[in-house]
């Protein structure tokens, strides 16, 4: 022990250890920080009153309050559940489509809860803008798999497509190439016909290939996409002589579409949403237009 | 004419001399230049090993032929797993430290008469791995920061997504930068405030070596998808088992030392870095229980499942926080403050309270990173009382350092060492209330999963721990190098500056981004429906995720500037006069003082 001295910034004295230099002074404990140390701890009795805080065997005590989070959020969102039930929800409920339509008033908070339904559920394949991308269907574009009323597009947000559900919309466009159904050069036929039905800008040669992918089409894709090439909604064949093509219009990727094959993939909703959240979607979703 | 051939002769051979003695100068520098090279990255230093006796010598080659043997079986037994890989890591690191030390394996016995000093030389590596692991997180810090303004910046590479780049950036400055600073001033400061040598000369390198080797198994194997999923408990069984061993290790070090001390008390520097070196063993061994699918596998699962599983994670997490990254940290500052204020402390009894009341509250305050989840409330709101007692012992701490520079604060103004020391202080305040009081179930109903939640963190890392790193490390530099100051005091204060805009920017961000996201989640319109999607709160927060990076490209840029002027200070700084410091770094108490070792 060295001697204590005096610190003259402080007046306070020194506790008369030294460690390589260091000195530490007697300053008694500033009485706020008792202070503050009793305040914290009259918080922490309350809130162990007040509350479930201390266990005790295989019980805990349950606080004054009977407060339990669980009940809490399960009152609180049943009260907003019912408020919105009440406020325009029952109205969607029991009123059918084209009658929900009609009423502006009631589209504007089906057109709100729509949205931010569609961007955190949809909006991961078919963009915030709901306009798709490659392999991916565009919705605005009005070129339904499955029929485009407000009914149907809200069956196939519930049963999916070739999703989990029971009774989920199943389709598959067969692997004509890969399964040795068309060989190459047949394939490079029908790819020029069906282009050619859309009026696409022909490839090289294909000038000489319409005609012999026309008979293979009625062959092998007229079952399905229909003689006219219009597709069939009963079996979520898409039409192939619009503007619309999911998985990409070039030769190179209509070629691929033939030779694999296709069958996308889209959730059962019904699994995860209410029926009420179903139907605002597909209100939603059958109001949207076009990005300008 | 013959005078102009004389001369012409004469200036012939001068030249051929001249240029030989050039020659043989330049040499004899480049040899010089290159020793000191060296001896700076250490690596191959004869000078250090030779400071080794040579039975420490033939230890540490049975060690390294240990481990490279362990490398092998895991080489071996891991074929076809990551495991594999991480064999021919450890055997590639033991041998390549193995080849270092034969280099200098018959070098003349070490002078008895080193005894009677301290034993520094583990600390000075260990200065240089904190700022390589510091440059090396930080610049992944930012390139994530980076990804989360522009995703596009993975260059779709699956080592470089954002799941495995994060855990690299937190291992790389948590252990990485942190850790290294911890054990060299660890060392520092035992023997100082012990007036005692080491306790012998090869633990520290076991230890410092098998730290780093860690770090060097967790950063590898996160690249390779190696994770067992917990936060900052990423790192895989054998690696976790290899920690356990480097441990035990360094706090018999500690134990050893302080058993040896000159001094009747023990500093309380030296209670901090005891609780965390203790502590952290108690988490890491409890958290990290877990079953390896086969010997031969990375892969294991964890003793613990669901809700418990929960709570033991962020027991450890929590209190990793307040072990690692807050009282080893409190150790560093009540030696590297005082000392450079030239200050005593301002209160021992202070000093007492806050140390049990941070050890004592801490334990029970991890499950507030559970709120309102499956966790029972019960525990929550323990988890919450206590983390509001908790300010007390915290602030008390901040508020003894502060006081502690009364008297000093023209230094404060004047001396960007020091300034680095306060603002740490300060930051630590304002950290722990704003923990304590993000804790509270209805302020996290609103901060929990928003980047509030990183804004507090790096309030935390950026403004407390790495302030009080390059504080300490600014100080500590010119004593161990024996240099009169740092190479750059302009660049000192250059670094200050950075560093403080660099985390006031980032703070500033993430409070801002972290709040906006936690009001859009809960906020309805009159019909009663939530007003926002997650996409449009994400897309609200994309002007603050860049000015996020830039803070933290700031930060970055004054730790490059850092550690250029460290390596400038050791390579080229003025020499001190004399061998006498009088700062006091050199054993105050006359040689014989210092206790001889065994």
């Amino acid at each position: 022990m060295e001697p204590r001295k005096r610190d003259k910034v402080t007046g306070r004295t020194t506790t008369g250890h030294i460690w390589n230099g260091i000195e530490e002074l007697e300053t008694p404990i500033p009485k706020v920080v008792f202070a503050f140390l009793a305040g914290t701890f009259l918080f922490a009795v309350l809130c162990w009153v007040l509350y479930p805080a201390w266990p005790f065997g295989v019980s805990y005590t349950k606080g004054l309050l009977g407060f339990d989070q669980r009940n809490v959020v399960t009152e609180q969102v049943a009260k907003a559940e019912a408020a919105r039930i009440e406020d325009w929800g029952g109205k969607v409920e029991a009123l059918d489509y084209a009658q929900i339509e009609a009423d502006p008033a009631l589209m504007q908070p089906v057109r709100e809860e729509g949205r931010r339904l569609f961007e955190d559920n949809c909006a991961a394949c078919h963009g915030v803008k709901a306009t798709g991308g490659p392999g991916f269907p565009d919705l605005t574009a009005k070129a339904w798999l499955w029929g485009g009323s407000s009914e149907t597009i809200a069956e196939t947000i519930r049963v999916g497509i070739n999703g989990t559900a029971e009774d989920t919309r199943s389709s598959q466009m067969l692997s004509f190439g890969k399964d040795q159904m068309l060989d190459r050069e047949q394939i490079l036929n029908v790819v020029a016909y069906v282009r050619s039905l859309s009026d696409l800008e022909p490839a090289a040669g294909d000038a000489a290939r319409i005609e012999p992918g026309k008979e293979i089409f009625a062959q092998n894709c007229a079952s399905c996409h229909d003689e006219d090439a219009k597709g069939n909604q009963e079996l979520g064949a898409p039409n192939l002589t619009d503007e619309t093509w999911i998985y990409g219009s070039d030769q190179q990727a209509v070629y691929t579409t033939v030779y694999n094959g296709r069958q996308g993939h889209m959730p059962s909703w019904g699994e995860r949403l209410t029926p009420l959240q179903i139907k605002i979607l597909a209100l939603y979703v059958h109001t949207l237009k076009a990005p300008q | 004419m013959p005078q102009r051939a004389d001369a012409a002769a004469l200036s012939y051979r001068d030249c051929v001399s001249a240029k030989i003695k050039c020659l043989r100068y330049y040499r004899q520098q480049k040899k010089r230049v290159s020793r000191d090279r060296v001896s700076l990255l250490f690596m191959g230093d004869n000078d250090m090993i030779s400071q080794l006796t040579s039975t420490e010598r033939q230890y540490a080659l049975v060690i390294l032929v240990l481990m490279s043997l362990c490398g092998l079986v895991m080489a071996a037994g891991g074929r076809g797993d990551p495991l594999g890989v991480h064999g021919f890591v450890v055997l590639a690191f033991s041998v390549g430290l193995a080849f270092v030390l034969i280099s200098g394996f018959y070098a003349p016995q070490p002078d008895p008469e080193q005894q009677t000093q301290y034993y520094d030389d583990p600390t000075k590596v260990g200065i240089a791995l904190t700022m390589a692991w510091a440059v090396f997180g930080m610049f992944f810090g930012v390139w994530v920061a980076s990804l989360l303004a522009w995703p596009d910046l993975t260059f779709d590479q699956a080592w470089s997504s954002f799941g495995r780049m994060r855990p690299v950036h937190t291992t790389g400055v948590i252990f990485g930068f942190g850790g290294n600073a911890l054990i060299a001033t660890s060392f520092h400061v035992l023997q100082r405030t012990s007036r005692a040598r080491l306790s012998d000369q090869l633990s520290p390198w076991f230890v410092l070596f098998g730290f780093n080797l860690f770090c060097v198994l967790a950063v590898s194997g996160y690249f390779m998808g190696i994770t067992q999923s917990k936060e900052y408990a990423e790192p895989e069984w054998y690696a976790d088992i290899w920690l356990v061993i480097v441990w035990i290790v360094y706090f018999a070090i500690y134990l050893r030392t302080l058993a040896r001390r000159k001094e009747p008390h023990i500093y309380v520097a030296n209670w901090y870095y005891m609780a965390f070196i203790l502590v952290v063993a108690v988490l890491h061994i409890v958290n990290n229980l877990a079953v390896p699918i086969s010997f031969g596998s990375a892969k294991s699962y964890s003793l613990f499942s669901g809700v418990q599983d929960a709570m033991t994670q962020w027991w450890y997490g929590h209190n990793a926080v307040a072990f690692f990254l807050t009282a080893g940290f409190l150790g560093m500052m009540y030696y590297y403050l005082p000392k450079h204020a030239g200050r005593p402390i301002y209160s021992y009894r202070l000093s007492i309270i806050s140390f049990w009341g941070i050890t004592f509250f801490y334990m029970w305050a991890g499950s507030h990173h559970l709120h309102y989840t499956a966790l029972p409330q019960w525990v929550q709101t323990l988890g919450m009382s206590f983390s509001a007692m908790l300010l007390v012992p915290s602030w008390a701490s901040a508020g003894n350092a502060l006081a502690t520079l009364n008297g000093a604060w023209h230094k404060v103004r004047d001396d960007a060492t020091l300034r680095f020391m306060m603002v740490a202080a300060v930051f630590y305040g304002i950290a722990t209330f704003e923990g304590s009081f993000m804790a509270m179930r209805p302020v996290n109903a609103l901060s929990h999963y928003t980047d509030w939640t990183v804004g507090h963190v790096h309030a935390g890392t950026l403004g407390w721990n790495s302030m009080i790193v390059f504080g300490a490390f600014y100080a500590l530099v010119p004593w161990l190098w024996k240099r009169e100051s740092m190479y750059s005091p302009k660049l000192v204060e250059v670094h200050f500056w950075l560093a403080l805009a660099g985390a006031v920017v980032y703070v500033f961000a993430m409070w801002n981004s972290g709040i906006i996201q936690g009001l859009m989640w809960r906020t309805y319109t009159e019909n009663g429906v939530l007003a926002y999607s997650f996409l449009d709160s994400v897309e609200a927060m994309h002007p603050y995720y860049i000015a996020r990076a830039f803070g933290g490209l700031l930060f970055l840029t004054g730790t490059i500037i850092c550690s250029y002027n460290i390596w400038m200070t050791v390579r080229a700084g003025k020499a001190l006069a004399t061998d006498n410091d009088a700062e006091g770094d050199i054993p105050v108490f006359a040689r014989n003082a210092v206790q001889a070792g065994e």
